[in-house]
């Protein structure tokens, strides 16, 4: 099992570039969506297009894609955590 | 050239690798000797930050200016504040007796990363030293409490900065240290060493490791905050533009109310290896300790808002809060009936580190209950921001993980020394320092009731008794520490060799020699029993 966990896995070129296109992609997005008279709506627009990035990067150049389960939940639990910190402070500034 | 130090002549981590001097320590990537660089580094701090404690005390003797005046004062109490948490009690159990003895309690001969973990080291002296030099640089040591409270930080003229500066790097080493046991507990531990056989020590470390690594890096951010909004006047914290003050409270207390966890969980962990071993019986609720030392970690990251009930944060925030903080209560709790649990019916010998287990559980529990009466809403209000909390906390981090720690220095340090202490000095220490303990901090809980503030260099005369009964009581605590110290230290160079286990232990280090070779093992060892079952120690 740990012989299985140190395997490298090797990404394609091809597909990197692919993943490097579409970050680019969405970077012309996120300026196009500023430009855009959405209100609040442009924040949240922005906010999940970074989210889709940060996946991708995640997913792609860091290799969690390739890892096991136990690297995934790592991942999960900490940004479980992160949003219970930020939603619980937003709480008291939303009712206060 | 001579080793610098040789405890005892067998072969072993001291002399087994036949690089002695300064550098075959501090560029060591062995984890005892890291261990015990971390042991000797905070016990260092710890002296400062007990003489700082002792004359903010003797300032407090009597109304009006005793021996430093206000400002003076001010700065006492801040560097006391920031020695004692994050240059002591943070990294002493998971930097000292995490490295010294966890991997060896898995099975294994070393950390995961253990060059990480030499980095862990020096990133912290590296953060220290800046501390250090913030003292005597700028315009003088800060003034503004451990908290480091905005507006007040971005505005006094002492050197602020360059201090929070310094934690912000001993906040990494705390983050590495935490990174390399999680790695080390997955993937280290010895044939046949399941989740379930894990010493509880280890578990706690476990569950420590984690706040760690999720909450260290808000320290981080929120001590940068603090650095940009003096250096280049941001504003976040600043309503006049558009910021705000309570964030700041919100980040810092995100980070520092779980820190509270990093210094306790590792504590109650040593005092769960020490209660069964000098009781002659397994512990009680395995399962359960386990499970509470992650449900204290994981509940305790959350009630963090505790700290700002009178700072105008939202009511239902303060009942989500609250309600949290008595839930953190459950997990403790549970702990606490399993350690009397365990010693009831139980063979129990009064030695020094089953001294201090059983004083650990009394004043824990004084500490943990005294919290409940902070983290009720109502209650709060009155007492907030008064000697209470000042008791309290004491009570916590003192009479709690201070005393654990000392706990397990007579416990453990034998094993990696080779050599014991002298019992009834250590007996005397021990007594000195629990009667001195609660006459110091039981007298601030009663000056909080009657009203009296925290950090406030003056008081009303009819504070004046406790406050000097508080620090005859400081004395008494003082003389027990030194006592405890130089007993420890010199049976532990000069004392009666011990064999390789001494207080009658099932888990693994009790099967190496004392002291523990360089790689800890002659073969893997193979699990094949769970950490409390005496029966297979072949002791009596």
């Amino acid at each position: 099992m740990a012989a299985e966990q140190n395997e490298q896995h090797i990404v394609s070129y091809g597909k990197l570039i692919a993943v490097w296109a579409v970050l680019l992609a969405l970077t012309s997005l996120t300026v196009w969506i500023s430009r855009l008279h959405l209100g609040v709506n442009r924040v949240w627009g922005s906010l999940a297009i970074a989210s889709c990035k940060g996946g991708l990067v995640i997913a792609f150049f860091m290799h969690m894609r390739y890892e096991g389960r136990l690297l995934r939940w790592v991942l999960f639990v900490t940004l479980a955590t992160l949003s219970i910190f930020i939603g619980v402070t937003f709480f008291d500034v939303l009712y206060r | 050239m001579t080793p610098i130090v040789r405890p005892v002549t067998v072969p072993s981590f001291w002399n087994d690798t036949g690089k002695s001097g300064v550098a075959a320590w501090i560029f060591s990537t062995d984890h005892k000797r890291i261990g015990l660089l971390y042991l000797y580094s905070v016990l260092a701090f710890f002296l400062v930050g007990m003489t700082l404690g002792g004359l903010l005390r003797i300032e407090l003797m009597a109304p009006g200016r005793t021996i430093v005046g206000p400002q003076t004062y001010n700065a006492l109490f801040t560097v006391h504040g920031v020695v004692m948490i994050f240059l002591f009690i943070i990294p002493a159990f998971p930097g000292a007796f995490g490295n010294m003895v966890m991997p060896i309690q898995i099975g294994a001969r070393d950390v995961a990363f253990p060059r990480l973990n030499l980095l862990s080291w020096w990133l912290y002296v590296l953060g220290a030293t800046i501390i250090i030099v913030s003292l005597f640089t700028g315009d003088g040591p800060p003034d503004t409490g451990w908290t480091f409270y905005l507006p007040f930080s971005e505005r006094t003229g002492t050197n602020v900065s360059l201090a929070v500066f310094g934690v912000f790097i001993v906040g990494f080493s705390s983050i590495l240290t935490g990174i390399n046991f999680v790695t080390t507990i997955h993937q280290l531990r010895a044939e046949g060493m399941s989740w379930g056989r894990l010493p509880l020590f280890v578990w706690s470390l476990y569950a420590t490791a984690w706040v760690q690594i999720l909450a260290t890096p808000i320290l981080g951010i929120t001590l940068v905050l603090i650095i940009a909004e003096r250096l280049l006047g941001t504003g976040l914290f600043d309503p006049g533009r558009g910021g705000d003050p309570l964030m700041y409270q919100h980040l810092f207390w995100i980070y520092s109310h779980p820190a509270v966890y990093i210094m306790i969980l590792p504590a109650m962990g040593a005092i769960t290896e020490i209660i069964p071993v000098f009781s002659r019986k397994p512990i009680f609720g395995y399962k359960m300790i386990a499970f509470s030392s992650i449900a204290i970690a994981s509940a305790g990251s959350l009630v963090w808002g505790h700290h700002m009930f009178t700072s105008g944060m939202s009511d239902r925030a303060i009942l989500i809060f609250s309600f949290l903080t008595f839930v953190v209560a459950i997990p403790s709790a549970i702990k606490v009936f399993n350690w009397v649990s365990t010693l009831y019916k139980g063979s129990i010998s009064l030695e020094a580190p089953m001294l201090f287990a059983l004083s650990f559980i009394l004043l824990f529990s004084i500490g943990g209950l005294t919290g409940l009466i902070l983290g009720a809403a109502a209650t709060n209000i009155h007492v907030h921001d008064t000697h209470f909390v000042v008791g309290h906390f004491h009570y916590v981090m003192f009479g709690g993980a201070g005393f654990a720690f000392f706990g397990a220095m007579h416990y453990w340090l034998p094993k990696f020394y080779g050599r014991r202490y002298a019992e009834k000095p250590a007996l005397a220490a021990w007594v000195l320092m629990f009667i001195g303990f609660n006459i110091t901090y039981f007298s601030m809980m009663l000056l909080g009731v009657k009203g009296m503030p925290r950090r406030y260099y003056d008081y009303l005369p009819e504070f004046a008794p406790l406050n000097l009964v508080s620090t005859v009581g400081s004395w008494i605590l003082i003389s027990g520490v030194i006592l405890l110290l130089i007993n420890l230290f010199r049976g532990l160079w000069k004392g009666e060799p011990i064999g390789n286990n001494p207080w009658g232990g099932a888990t693994l280090e009790w099967t190496i020699p004392s002291p523990p070779p360089t790689e800890n093992f002659d073969a893997d060892p193979v699990v094949t029993h769970g950490p409390y079952d005496f029966r297979k120690t072949g002791m009596p």
